[in-house]
């Protein structure tokens, strides 16, 4: 474990605003290409620790990929990507990130207990914490029933559930939401504040905009760049529009006049 | 590598399998028919059924082993599962191996059944042992598994993968001895027999079969087989790649 991880640790609460000052992810000059796409292009950006930041951007912008690097199973051209202090996708960080693709990638033909018993025996931990997640994502009904037989937004959230499984101190989550009714997304939204106040690191990809609101810091993302990197309400602010989608239409189009 | 890892993986496995009825009975019914149907196509000929019999209790696992192993794979690559499997805390092999405990269960019961339908009401009678007969026909399901496992990293879609069948398995049939004698094959095919680990599958039935001495051929087509397997799960280790494009 880096120093960093060590300092998070054993600071004092009281020592929360230096505490929250910590990077939990730092990405510098990253650059993936996919045949002769460049799908991002020397990206740099910070993830502070104990945050919940959104990751928006049309599809096609890079959200994926940049999530697949921040958990280190992407192959990249140029930079560093580190989580807690250390290169992603080393060893020692595989208990520490909770990652959930956006396929729901669990197993179809097992019920949603035996997904969550099997994933729990992988990363050691009981039986009890298997019923908290499935409690935590609304699935209680459900538990004994194979995931094919579920509904789509239902499947999505057994993965999100695994995700969560290792109390991990930092949960990448690609689409969350998607396919959800308001009322689940309040739900989950609610969960995932309540694990941000606890320390857990949570970066949210999404393509809706109107969800960016619910995130303290946002990242913005097209084609591969970093638009912004700032609150909700200073981006509405510097871009003097009412809603997101404007706000992102404005950034677009500034970004395209300097170009 | 961690016991309880490949355990679960196991047992995981198993909980697939007996909830997919149709592939448990593929792999547990159809050697048995198909050597009913072998030993009425051999109707008249009951000493050839004889000799070709415990070749293809040899031959039948290890290809329908293969097949389902390699289709087993690729779903875990298409669905995402092996990806999150890979940023969890699981050693390639502890997965690896997961599979090979659980295909040596299922194996071991496959085998079981296909002996004793053809020692007992096909009527077939071997001079050697059945427990080496039988222990040669697992190794063989085993090998046809850890092949499997590892080559199906070469296919994309699960139509590529049942390519692999005439692709891989079929030229170790053709040149394993079972049309030909070996000794009568062209020179080239001899030796690319001699390669080939099915070759020793097949000849180790065939000797198990015939005598019950633990010959020096029979021990070298014992180790050969057996070497063989962890070879292919090695192999197949390497294929599995933490970051992908």
């Amino acid at each position: 474990m880096g120093a960093v991880t060590v300092a998070e640790r054993t600071l004092p609460t009281g020592w929360g605003i230096i505490h929250r000052m910590v990077n939990s992810v730092e990405v510098e000059g990253l650059e993936v290409i996919r045949g002769r796409r460049h799908v991002l292009s020397d990206l740099s950006l910070t993830v502070t620790a104990g945050t919940v930041t959104g990751l928006l951007g049309p599809s096609g912008s890079g959200k994926s990929t940049l999530i697949r690097a921040i958990v280190g199973v992407q192959k990249i051209a140029a930079g560093s990507v580190r989580v807690l202090g250390l290169p992603a996708g080393a060893a020692a960080l595989r208990h520490d990130v909770g990652y959930l693709t956006q396929e729901p990638s669990v197993y179809r033909d097992l019920t949603v207990r035996e997904n969550l018993r099997y994933f729990a025996a992988l990363l050691g931990v009981g039986a009890a914490r298997v019923d908290q997640v499935i409690a935590d994502v609304s699935l209680g009904d459900h538990a004994g029933q194979r995931v094919d037989r579920l509904s789509g937004g239902q499947q999505s959230r057994v993965s999100l559930a695994t995700a969560m499984l290792g109390e991990p101190r930092v949960l990448v989550l690609d689409e969350p939401t998607v396919g959800l009714d308001p009322l689940l997304r309040e739900e989950l939204w609610t969960l995932f504040h309540r694990l941000g106040a606890a320390g857990v690191t949570l970066l949210i990809s999404s393509h809706v905009m109107e969800e960016a609101t619910r995130c303290q810091r946002l990242l913005l993302l097209r084609d591969g760049r970093l638009l912004a990197d700032d609150t909700p309400e200073a981006l509405l602010r510097s871009t003097g529009q009412a809603d997101m989608d404007a706000a992102f239409l404005a950034l677009v189009r500034a970004a395209g006049s300097v170009a | 590598m961690s016991v309880r890892r490949s355990a679960a993986t196991a047992w995981r496995v198993l909980a697939q399998l007996r909830r997919d009825p149709r592939t448990l009975a593929m792999i547990l019914v159809v050697p048995p028919v198909l050597m009913l149907l072998l030993r009425y196509a051999f109707d008249s000929s009951a000493l050839l059924f004889q000799h070709v019999a415990p070749i293809l209790i040899a031959i039948f696992p290890f290809v329908l082993m293969f097949v389902i192993t390699s289709v087993a794979m690729l779903r875990e690559r298409t669905t995402g599962t092996l990806e999150r499997l890979l940023s969890m805390p699981i050693a390639k092999l502890d997965l690896l191996v997961g599979y090979g405990l659980a295909f040596a269960a299922v194996a071991i019961v496959q085998v079981a059944l296909v002996v004793a339908f053809v020692l007992g009401p096909l009527g077939v009678t071997i001079a050697g042992s059945v427990f080496v007969l039988a222990l040669f026909a697992v190794l063989d399901a085993l090998l046809g598994m850890a092949l499997g496992l590892c080559l199906s990293a070469l296919a994309r879609t699960e139509f590529q993968a049942v390519q692999l069948l005439p692709a891989v398995v079929f030229p170790q049939l053709l040149v394993c001895g079972l049309f030909a004698p070996r000794a009568q094959m062209a020179g080239v095919l001899q030796g690319l027999a001699d390669v080939f680990p099915l070759t020793y599958a097949v000849d180790g039935v065939t000797r198990a079969a015939a005598s019950t001495g633990w010959t020096g051929s029979l021990r070298l087509d014992l180790a050969v087989v057996a070497l063989c397997i962890p070879v292919a799960l090695g192999l197949g280790a390497l294929t599995l790649q933490r970051r992908t494009g």
